[in-house]
């Protein structure tokens, strides 16, 4: 072992930070009902192994870091585990370090006795799907990854279903399990292709291996499919606006901002590392399917009315934009334009950092505002910016962060991938440098539409009224809970402020995968990535340009502002008997989209007569998908393990029959 | 050098805050002329602001924060967007820190800011308005987008002055098609943006119809004033927007000197009176849309605009 950590030495320390965390996972167990130990002293040090992790990752991002390998003494004989360091899996551990540990302070805040499973239990869940995500980015041959993969999804699936005695969440947790089952054959099965015949494992024999173009396609395809299924592409997405409203609001945190990661980061690897090269289609579907769940996923989060589903489905629109971005570096690096893959793989990195910052947030948040009311239908709340102040501005940074408002990191990344579609009039073909263009288009409106989500989320939360009485006795929470939010955006402020810093850090994963970087411009103050003269932003300037206004303006107006400020009763034009019930309500607010896409979603609606006594309105959404595709295979499945159910006569006599005709066509294969 | 550079940037901020007012004023009389109503005198709006700066202010028990901050926001970014536009000079510092992109950011942070503050009181209208404008917004800021996506390709650049430069660079007048698109999306856009005729209409007084009106009906007073002044900002920057894309003569370039400054004043205000004359001559020709048939006339602009980005990338003209 010796020699190994010389070899490795922050391999080494990763995996001994892994081991760590396994191990705060079993002392859980020891006090399995203690809530303080649990709370005040497990997850604490989960949160500190967590910036070990993020450390880490960032000293594999230095320039002078060369990877790092290692084979364990573990798995089986003559198949041992390998695992890997390089940039890719830093920049990944750095992320799921850095998030990881706001989320696990706010857990130590969050988690209390007597919701489902046994806090103990709970911290060994949480503990174990954290390591399994480290491994996962280690895994440097298929056995390891699929093992790590495969524990990832197994303790993510109890971690959902932490409220086991709910019918719905048991359907929730479910779908999950089967539909990260069904992505992860799709895995084994690229995995397979990949080795292309020499029953190598390791991730460098898939590498040396040279694949006919055809089954080049094959690999990316069932990458794409596999790792799509987790990620939530669009119509792949249905299990993720079940399981993560189900979780308790940590575990959505960690899978909305973390787990979905984990797939871009599986795509990365296979699709850029491990595969050397493909077709120009390859990058247009990838690019097709990204907008088409970009623009998917956000509507149906404009019209959603429980608060986690609106997040869930959120999530699914900004994989959207990664896989997006993904697809334009596939593009540009089939004409060998390596600059041009750089700036579309920084937007790539960078998203998928931001959105593990913001996500994690807004995820916590509504975990601080369902332990202080009891709600997380959205119809419910209100008015909260006074009760929660701390939560509510926390939530702000958040909302705006994902609406893409500069000078949060929200801009950055989504500048980025404007700046990268105006560079495709510059692929070489008449075809393309026509139509991926106009992909700005629908990035846009995206966009734009994410800030109307976001405006209903934080408007129908925490402004207005107070839906229902029992809110003005909602407190905010507690201190833990405030650093883990505050924490989380610190990061987001940061990384806007500093986006160039980003630019750089990006800069060396895209080296190792597309062989170039895209520089930040001459000035260290603003980034120029395409040249200077072309395009800058500077996140550092434009918040100092901000603060300055508002604080000028704030002061010109104290200062010449000759009135007095008085309280009064709202005047909403003299209308004096307004209720809380006047304001929107979640489904009011989602009403011109639900306008204006009507043939997106499938509408259920009832609507009161006139005569009715009791009126009632009731409307719901669903996911067309679900008819279309879904239920016409669970029926089909369901015809075809009826007709096999004939094998299964229950006579003993016809199962040894079965045993022993198995048994000679062994014989006849091995002979 | 690097001094003057910083004066006139702060020059041409200062020059927007005053100008800004002006400009409205003038679209109001052009419109009450157009109406044939004795129109206001031509400074009624900085008298608007110098009542509501003296008023008492009133604030609803329940209004937050947000409420009380929005104004200053809101106001700040529209003063951010008038450094970064060249209305006067190419030589704009601010211009580096933010390009084009970052400048419907910040369209847009104002845009929620007010619509945050819109919900806070809980009030029927206050959300009602604020519903209405971030649909208008969430169709506008595409559209917008698209429009100068048509001027980043031409000019190869998403930063303002560039552009600018660029188009006065060219010796002789060429008209491209795929700007003439961009062109009539921009006014579709500035329309729907401003609050202006066919979308919203600016002097309503039916709360029913109200877009952004009824967002700021809560507000009196300081913030107010705050408020009604960052909207005739609004107006004036999205002005300038179609002026650098479409129509910069006049605007500085080489160096900045004090002659060069005042030219671009004078074209300046020149421009700004023909617009604005052409805005109330617009606004009194059309009536007002229905709210649900401001989508279609924002997805057209939407897709002018993205046509006009085709006939670029299909005719390279």
């Amino acid at each position: 072992m010796n020699e190994l950590a010389t070899a490795a030495p922050t391999a080494v320390v990763v995996l001994g930070l892994v081991g760590a965390w396994l191990l705060v996972g079993g002392l859980g167990l020891l006090r399995p009902n203690a809530v303080g130990w649990v709370a005040r002293v497990l997850f604490p040090l989960g949160a500190l192994i967590g910036l070990g992790v993020a450390a880490a990752g960032v000293a594999a991002l230095l320039p002078a870091f060369a990877p790092q390998r290692l084979v364990l003494p573990l798995g089986l004989p003559d198949l041992p585990f390998h695992v890997r360091l390089d940039a890719l899996s830093g920049f990944f551990l750095a992320l799921l370090g850095s998030a990881g540990a706001g989320i696990s302070i706010f857990s130590a805040g969050y988690f209390r006795a007597g919701e489902g499973t046994a806090p103990g239990l709970l911290c060994l869940q949480y503990h174990v799907f954290l390591a399994s995500m480290a491994m996962v980015m280690l895994a440097d041959d298929a056995y390891l990854f699929m093992v790590a993969w495969e524990t990832m999804a197994l303790s993510s699936y109890f971690l959902v279903t932490t409220q086991h005695r709910l019918p719905e969440i048991r359907r929730a947790g479910f779908l999950y399990l089967l539909m990260a089952h069904v992505g992860a054959l799709g895995i084994l099965l690229c995995f397979g292709v990949l080795h292309g015949g020499s029953w190598e494992m390791t991730f460098d024999a898939m590498r040396a291996s040279t694949l006919a173009p055809f089954w080049m396609s094959v690999a990316f395809l069932l990458a794409l499919f596999g790792f799509g299924t987790k990620a939530g592409l669009v119509p792949l997405h249905v299990w993720l606006p079940e399981a993560h409203p189900a979780a308790p609001s940590p575990v959505s945190a960690m899978m909305s901002g973390l787990m979905l990661k984990t797939a871009v980061y599986g795509l990365l690897r296979v699709s850029l590392d491990m595969l050397p090269g493909g077709p120009w289609w390859w990058g247009l579907l990838t690019l097709a399917l990204g907008l088409g769940t970009a623009l998917y996923g956000v509507i149906f989060a404009t019209v959603q009315t429980d608060m986690k589903r609106l997040l869930a489905y959120s999530s699914i629109e900004n994989i959207g934009l990664i896989v997006a971005g993904i697809g334009l570096a596939l593009v540009f690096r089939s004409f060998e334009l390596r600059v041009l893959a750089a700036l579309a793989l920084t937007a790539v990195l960078i998203h998928a950092f931001n959105h593990a910052l913001f996500k994690s947030l807004l995820f916590l948040a509504t975990g601080s505002v369902m332990h202080a009311t009891g709600e997380r239908s959205l119809g419910k709340l209100g008015g909260l910016i006074r009760r929660m102040p701390w939560v509510a501005a926390f939530a702000l940074i958040g909302s705006l962060a994902i609406a893409g408002l500069p000078p949060l990191n929200g801009f950055v990344s989504e500048w980025l991938l404007l700046q990268t579609f105006l560079q495709t009039p510059r692929i070489p073909h008449a075809f393309l440098n026509m139509i991926v263009p106009l992909g700005a288009a629908v990035i846009s409106l995206a966009a734009a539409l994410a800030g109307y989500v976001m405006v209903k989320f934080y408007g129908v939360i925490f402004l207005g009224k107070h839906r229902e009485s029992s809110l003005a006795a909602a407190r905010d929470a507690s201190w833990l809970e405030r650093i883990g939010l505050a924490w989380l955006a610190l990061g987001c402020v940061l990384v806007g402020a500093f986006p160039q810093v980003a630019l750089d850090v990006a800069g060396r994963v895209t080296q190792a995968l597309v062989g170039a970087t895209v520089q930040r411009g001459p000035s260290p103050w603003w980034m120029a990535p395409v040249a200077a003269n072309q395009a800058s932003y500077s996140g550092l300037w434009y918040w100092v340009g901000l603060l300055l206004a508002t604080g000028a303006t704030y002061l010109l107006v104290r200062a010449f502002y000759r009135g007095r400020t008085r309280r009064t009763a709202q005047w909403d034009c003299g209308y004096p008997w307004q209720t809380p019930r006047m304001q929107d309500s979640a489904e009011g607010f989602g009403q011109p989209i639900r306008h204006l896409f009507g043939p997106v979603f499938k509408i259920e609606r009832e609507v009161p007569l006139p005569t009715d006594a009791a009126p009632k309105y009731r409307i719901q959404i669903e996911d067309r998908f679900w008819a279309a595709c879904y239920q016409p295979l669970g029926r089909l499945l369901q015809r075809i393990t009826e007709r096999m159910a004939v094998l299964q006569g229950g006579r003993l006599a016809v199962y040894l029959l079965y045993s022993f005709l198995t048994l000679i066509f062994l014989l006849v294969c091995v002979l | 050098m690097t001094a003057t550079v910083y004066f006139w940037q702060i020059g041409a901020c200062a020059c927007a805050i005053a100008l800004a007012p002006l400009f409205a004023g003038w679209v109001a009389q052009c419109r009450a002329i157009l109406q044939n109503r004795s129109a206001p005198p031509l400074w009624q709006p900085y008298r608007m602001l110098r009542k509501l700066f003296r008023k008492e202010a009133t604030l609803a028990e329940d209004a937050s924060w947000l409420f009380r901050g929005a104004p200053y926001v809101v106001f700040a970014a529209m003063v951010l967007a008038a450094a970064i536009i060249p209305s006067l000079t190419t030589q704009l510092p601010a211009a580096r820190v933010a390009d084009a992109i970052a400048l419907v950011g910040l369209f847009a942070t104002a845009r929620v800011f007010m619509a945050l503050a819109a919900m806070d009181i809980g009030t029927a209208f206050g959300s009602l308005g604020a519903r209405r404008e971030m649909m208008i917004g969430f169709l506008t800021e595409p559209a917008l987008l698209m429009v100068l996506f048509n001027a980043f390709l031409m000019a190869g650049t998403t930063a303002l002055p560039a552009i600018v430069q660029n188009t006065l660079a060219q010796s002789h007048l060429v008209l491209h098609p795929s700007l003439a698109f961009a062109a009539v999306a921009f006014v579709m856009v500035l329309l729907a943006e401003n609050a202006r005729l066919p979308i919203d209409n600016p002097s309503t007084h039916l709360e029913l119809t109200m877009i952004h009106e009824a967002m700021v009906l809560e507000y009196s007073a300081r913030h107010l004033a705050l408020i009604e002044w960052a909207s005739w900002l609004k107006l004036f920057n999205y002005a300038c927007i179609g002026f650098t894309l479409f129509a910069p003569w006049g605007i500085a370039t080489h160096g900045v000197s004090a002659g060069g400054i005042a030219l671009a004043v004078l074209a300046l205000v020149a421009k700004l009176a023909l617009a604005g004359a052409a805005l109330a001559l617009f606004e009194t020709g059309s009536a007002k849309l229905r709210l649900f048939r401001a989508p279609e006339f924002l997805t057209m602009a939407f897709l002018l605009a993205v046509l006009g980005l085709l006939v670029h990338l299909l005719l390279k003209a």
